[in-house]
């Protein structure tokens, strides 16, 4: 598996740390898994933060999306930060910037949770 | 520059194959690195759809990948043995209707990073796209 995702509390909102690669099969399997898990605990803030995301595909998105959909659907809130330039690209081309709240700064996106 | 051509299983391996192979060969063919990542995407997305779609991970059934660097820049053309597809059936994936859609969004960036993008028939049968990315000087 080329993704590792780990998370963290900072305060009442919970950041999943994503690291390397999201591409189709067990990395994005992983990444769709995990915003599940969190947004079935009842989870009903959580940031993605993908500094550390060097690559990600349209299987990948694809799971950004699943999951902003479960989350919203659960009641809560899922957003982005730390995004290169390749991802911002990507998004603006999906037309899915506009869908995505998303932040350059975390503590900004942290506060950013009504 | 040569002309390449290889056979590659239907495994998800052989789609980062493939990506490494081709942004290396966009490399030597004088790619700035951006551009060597975008044709290195638009190959992966076409790869999936290969293996995933056209051959649906079929053991039997290849992948056919061909690369043809230029001067004036590269050409990647990329085969299976599916039972083909009508790329204009496809939904838009920009349509509001279909913004939140989990899948369909492959195509779309293949289309934004690479300057020509043809599907045809495979001869023998199966569906063939040819991608080419213009060096600019």
């Amino acid at each position: 598996m080329s993704v590792k995702l780990t998370s963290r509390q900072v305060g009442d909102v919970t950041v999943i740390d994503a690291a390397g690669r999201i591409t189709l099969g067990e990395a994005a399997s992983a990444f769709r898994d995990t915003i599940r898990e969190y947004a079935g605990k009842g989870n009903k803030k959580l940031l993605l933060n993908l500094s550390d995301v060097s690559y990600i595909d349209s299987s990948g998105i694809g799971e950004m999306v699943s999951g902003f959909t479960t989350v919203t659907n659960n009641g809560g809130q899922l957003k982005l930060v730390g995004l290169s330039k390749r991802i911002k690209d990507l998004l603006q081309i999906t037309k899915l910037y506009t869908v995505f709240d998303v932040y350059d700064d975390e503590a900004q996106a942290v506060r950013s949770f009504s | 520059m040569e002309r390449q051509q290889l056979t590659l299983d239907s495994t998800l391996e052989s789609v980062d194959e493939a990506e490494a192979i081709v942004i290396r060969e966009a490399e030597k063919t004088g790619f700035e690195e951006d551009d060597q990542q975008q044709i290195g995407m638009a190959v992966r997305e076409c790869m999936v759809n290969a293996v995933v779609h056209g051959n649906r991970y079929n053991r039997k059934k290849k992948v056919h990948l061909e690369l043809e660097p230029s001067n004036e820049g590269l050409t990647v053309v990329i085969g299976d043995e599916g039972d083909g597809f009508d790329v204009n059936a496809l939904p838009d994936p920009l349509l509001p209707e279909n913004l939140m859609r989990q899948s369909g969004r492959g195509l779309l960036l293949v289309r934004a990073f690479m300057d020509e993008f043809h599907v045809q028939p495979r001869t023998g049968g199966g569906t063939e796209v040819r991608l080419t990315k213009t060096l600019t000087k």
